[in-house]
């Protein structure tokens, strides 16, 4: 009895990244034979971002050389280098920077994330203060450490600071870490796990600052940056400054759109459609990636948004097959989370999320060792892991996972004797008054009733 | 020619560092770093590392996705 779906002859994908390329190709894969455009704002074809804070910096790889290798033929037309500006509903067109409008049947949100830039415009602007997110971020501070400059200053101590400062000391540089936390990784693993991996950075000789934020950038006459005054009073001198204070979503061109947009990211079912201002879920209007807050069942259906590779990936996948599926077919996104990164020659392997934790436990290995994992456990369940130098047991993690295991654990654990083995989780709290959007209600008849999501202020 | 390793399914077995030493490395115990854009010349060798990885983790493909120079749309 169902209706018969509307026909799909023409989707569009904006952001031609990582989880772009892959939802171009899971629609082909799937049959879809009609138009398809992929919108990109970077004048590259999709390339890969994790090597640019780490094998690109210490000169291995070029910054160009990651472009990101292809499933299949798309047979899609390709608009690169020109941003999307505009959502419009109504018409079911997306606007670009350009003055086009490219009409669509279902569209992909894709558009990511973006490096949060330093505060100050007139201390960012100065020569030597640096980003990276995008190629060109990796080339131009590739450059810079290819200079030998005197000293390095990492503004965040999150994965992307800490690889940045690992590739710093590769390269046998000088580098001043500055964290406003108790210690790096905090926001991701916790203070437990954060203060081993302050032990590693000290070690490897990071100048690491915990507890400290930056107050101002100070430069010479030339407009070049020479330093950092901190906020416990000391100065950096640094001839380089990278600014590695997280991502901030490319959502701005969706002001306007009626769509459930803030500074999180644009919500979404769990079948990747997105939510309109209301909360209504939308039929054509699908959201992958970074860009994306999903409900997750694992995590006490809150949305959530992940800066995940593999999430861009597989949440592209889903949301690609439910655009061009009949409904009933439609699939959830129902991952475990997990991510990885290399620094200081430790590999750190996480499943699950280990901020929705009370407490952990370190099941094998020794923190003192910094070799070890550590589960993580919710109100009696597990509900993350994360190992330093033994990924190889994760897979059995992500299963205790799948099927909310207890926590603490059942299973045998191998844990040093004489050490700690259980700490509070203590994670900083991420609910910043400033993250929420501002919505107002409006109407005065109960059918009238409406959100309206009134602009960011600047 | 063009490759990526999902580095979460990755455990470290290194069978495409010995396949192919120019492209894969290892850095410290466990964790792979690689050429993700290899010389074709290395085509060879780097398919042989992808059909050995005990986890099927490497993707490869040989030429580019967009046809002819990428330029503002």
């Amino acid at each position: 009895m169902s209706a018969p779906a509307p026909s799909v002859d023409r989707i569009v994908i904006v952001g031609a990244s990582l989880a772009g390329l892959r939802a171009a190709e899971t629609v082909r894969a799937e049959g879809f034979g009609g138009h398809l455009t992929l919108i990109g704002d970077e004048p590259h074809e999709p390339y890969d971002r994790p090597p640019l804070s780490k094998q690109v910096l210490t000169g291995w790889i070029p910054a160009g050389g990651t472009a990101l290798p292809g499933r299949r033929p798309l047979d899609a037309q390709w608009r690169l280098g020109v941003a999307a500006t505009g959502l419009d509903l109504e018409r079911k067109e997306v606007a670009l920077a350009d003055g086009d409008r490219v009409p669509f049947d279902r569209v992909l949100i894709a558009t990511g994330t973006r490096a949060r830039r330093w505060p100050n415009p007139e201390e960012a602007a100065l020569d030597g203060v640096l980003g990276v997110r995008r190629r060109e971020d990796g080339a131009q501070l590739r450059e810079r450490l290819a200079a030998g400059p005197r000293r390095v200053l990492v503004i965040g101590g999150g994965f992307a600071g800490s690889e940045i400062a690992s590739a710093c000391r590769e390269l046998d540089l000088p580098v001043t870490l500055a964290e406003a936390g108790r210690a790096p990784l905090v926001n991701a693993l916790g203070h437990a796990i954060g203060g081993v991996a302050a032990g590693i950075q000290r070690d490897h000789g990071v100048d690491l600052r915990c507890g400290v934020t930056v107050v101002s950038l100070e430069s010479d006459p030339g407009g070049a940056v020479r330093g950092a005054l901190l906020s416990d009073g000391d100065r950096v001198a640094a001839d380089v400054v990278v600014v590695a204070l997280g991502a901030v979503r490319n959502v701005e061109w969706l002001d306007g759109s009626g769509l459930a947009v803030g500074p999180r990211g644009v919500a979404c079912d769990a079948g990747c459609r997105a939510f309109d201002a209301n909360g209504v879920t939308t039929d054509d209007v699908f959201v992958a990636g970074d860009v994306a807050r999903f409900p997750h069942p694992l995590y006490a259906y809150q949305l959530i948004a992940l800066e995940h590779w593999d999430n861009a990936v597989a949440q592209a996948e889903v949301a690609a097959h439910n655009m061009v599926c009949p409904a009933p077919q439609r699939r959830p996104h129902l991952p475990v989370p997990a991510f990885w990164s290399t620094q200081f020659g430790v590999n750190i392997k996480s499943v699950g999320i280990p901020s929705f934790s009370d407490s952990l436990m370190v099941t094998q290995g020794s923190m003192a060792e910094r070799r070890f994992v550590a589960a993580f456990g919710y109100r009696g369940r597990i509900t993350a892991a994360v190992a330093f130098d033994e990924g190889k047991w994760l897979d059995f993690y992500d299963e205790r996972i799948r099927e909310a295991a207890p926590f603490p654990p059942r299973f045998a654990v191998s844990h040093r004797p004489g050490e700690d083995r259980t700490f509070p989780a203590e994670f900083p709290d991420p609910y910043t008054p400033s993250h929420s959007p501002t919505v107002q209600l409006t109407g005065h008849q109960p059918s009238e009733r409406r959100a309206l999501r009134l602009p960011a202020a600047q | 020619m063009r490759i990526v390793v999902d580095l979460n399914r990755c455990q470290g077995y290194a069978q495409c560092c010995f396949l192919a030493p120019d492209v894969f490395r290892m850095q410290g115990e466990e964790a792979l770093v690689y050429l993700p854009n290899p010389e074709d010349d290395h085509a060879a060798e780097v398919r042989r590392a992808a059909v050995a990885c005990p986890v099927q983790a490497i993707l490869v493909e040989g030429p580019g996705l967009v046809e002819g120079p990428v330029s503002a749309a």
